[in-house]
């Protein structure tokens, strides 16, 4: 895998972004919103009920960790979406760029503009708020690093989509986050769904990250294997997402879909 | 073992290139070669299977059957290898209008991996004559200034083998000049092999050292597009053109 052709797809996002507020903005306005609006529903709910409890650590880190994992899926389509916004496709593919070498340049975007919504969330959700995120420790690594493979796969698989079914089909890409929220156990625990949904829920792995995180709040101990096996999961599903968007691309090679795409606008 | 004594590749070779849609057959069983220093010219009317065949060349589209080699290097086997020596220009295919001309320059220098790529950026804006235009964004150029951009992105990384689908079709007559001019020049001096569609049959007299005549997917003729004309009985190549494909069924009339 070459180097130069990552660094591409990263330079020509950087000219987007540098070049378009409306760019710019998202990468952390509306992180920035959960942050301000969940802040005082959590204070809120820390003053009507009874004394001890603390919401913030367990709604505040949810939306923050939850938010995070939206904005890395993200960053992967929206890198995407910008070939198919501009129909570019017949320009990139007709290259010596290898498939890697663009999910790898998608993939390198979201980090860093992921991380731009996060470097905005942080002192946010701390500073105002006081979530006592560095309690967390050692934790908050892998906590982070589970949420951004798996934000990274659903990202892959979402750009799949788009690319098998065409530029139309990127509707459907965006509810993907709240879809899945309801099985990861963002704001409660697994045991709280029904058990077909926690099967379902087993194998998301931000639901451990999310259990550990309130464990980890509530003062219990963290039993690591369950991090592993997040670690695992979220591994993979980034190859299952890359061996089925290569999939993918080659039904788009044998059947035309790119010089056509390159042609199709955004309906 | 290596034979030294053998002849170069050619800088693009077709063998028996098929490519079928169920029953539909786009390219029929095409087999052609581009020199190096050759501009070859495939004509044909709408549908004849001139873009699929291009989109073949480019590796955005898998043949059904056949051989494609770009200086010897076979497509299917090393793509990377095989389209790194290859770039190509078509007016369905306009570059990202977010972008500034440089910026595009710079994007696609990257992504072919270009050495030196300031200095060649720079070189390419001075020689397509779009030094004013360097921060513009592609969206707002003319259609005749875009043709430029998508000349100069197409010679970036120096290619071997230059795939150009109209080139000329948005220039005046003097800007389609230069630029006819210019990409001569690449074939002659770089020793570029360029494989040219147009429907001006008057610049491809000009500037195609052989023509390919391509019909509901296969090759009719091929020669001299100076000699054509002559030896099927027609005064021009543009007669000639219009008679072949009135005689190909299901061609527009």
């Amino acid at each position: 895998m070459r180097l130069r052709p990552i660094a591409g797809i990263m330079l020509r996002q950087f000219y987007l972004l540098r070049s378009s507020p409306a760019r710019i903005l998202p990468l952390f306005a509306w992180a920035a919103i959960d942050i301000v609006l969940w802040g005082f529903i959590t204070r809120y709910l820390n003053a009507i009920t009874a004394a001890g409890l603390d919401f913030v650590p367990h709604l505040l880190g949810a939306v923050l960790f939850w938010d995070f994992f939206t904005r890395v899926m993200q960053g992967v389509t929206t890198a995407f979406f910008e070939d198919v916004w501009s129909r570019n496709f017949l320009n990139v593919f007709a290259t010596p760029l290898s498939i890697s070498e663009y999910m790898s340049g998608l993939v390198t975007t979201s980090m860093a503009t992921s991380a731009v919504g996060l470097i905005v969330m942080l002192p946010l959700a701390i500073g105002v708020f006081g979530l006592p995120i560095f309690a967390a420790g050692a934790f908050l690594l892998p906590f982070l690093l589970v949420l951004f493979l798996f934000g990274t796969a659903l990202g892959i698989l979402a750009t799949a989509l788009v690319l098998r079914f065409g530029p139309a089909s990127e509707w459907l890409v965006w509810p993907i986050p709240a879809l899945l929220s309801p099985f990861a156990g963002v704001f409660y625990p697994l045991s709280t769904l029904p058990v077909w949904m926690q099967w379902i829920g087993r194998i998301l792995p931000p639901s451990y990250v999310f259990e550990a995180m309130r464990a980890l709040f509530a003062g219990r101990t963290i039993d690591s294997s369950t991090l592993w096996l997040a670690l695992g999961l979220a591994i993979a599903h980034v190859l299952f997402a890359a061996w089925l968007f290569e999939r993918v691309y080659r039904y788009a090679v044998r059947h035309g879909l790119l010089a056509r795409y390159s042609a199709e606008s955004v309906s | 073992m290596v034979d030294r004594t053998a002849a170069p590749a050619p800088a693009l070779s077709l063998e028996h290139l098929c490519k079928t849609y169920g029953r539909i057959v786009a390219v029929d069983d095409v087999s052609f070669a581009v020199g190096h220093g050759e501009i070859v010219g495939l004509l044909g009317p709408n549908g004849a299977g001139k873009t699929t065949t291009i989109s073949m060349i480019l590796g955005v589209l898998e043949p059904t059957s056949g051989r494609i080699a770009i200086e010897g290097v076979d497509l299917a086997r090393d793509r990377a290898k095989a389209l790194a020596g290859a770039n190509f220009a078509a007016v369905y295919a306009t570059l990202p209008g977010n972008l500034t001309v440089a910026q595009n320059l710079r994007f696609f220098g990257l992504i072919y991996a270009v050495t030196q790529l300031r200095q060649r950026v720079d070189s390419l804006i001075e020689q397509f004559d779009l030094t004013a235009l360097r921060d513009t964004r592609a969206g707002l150029l003319s259609s005749g200034e875009q043709t430029r951009l998508a000349l100069a992105k197409a010679v970036l990384n120096d290619p071997r083998l230059l795939l150009l689908d109209e080139p000329t079709a948005s220039l005046d007559p003097s800007a389609a000049d230069v630029v006819r001019g210019q990409i001569r020049r690449l074939a002659n001096q770089r020793g570029c092999g360029i494989l040219w569609t147009s429907h001006n049959m008057h610049e491809v007299e000009t500037v195609c050292d052989r023509v390919l005549f391509l019909a509901r997917g296969k090759v009719l003729l091929q020669g001299d597009p100076k000699l054509l004309p002559r030896e099927h009985g027609a005064d021009s190549l543009e007669e000639l053109f219009i008679r072949l494909a009135r005689a190909t069924p299901g061609a527009a009339r």
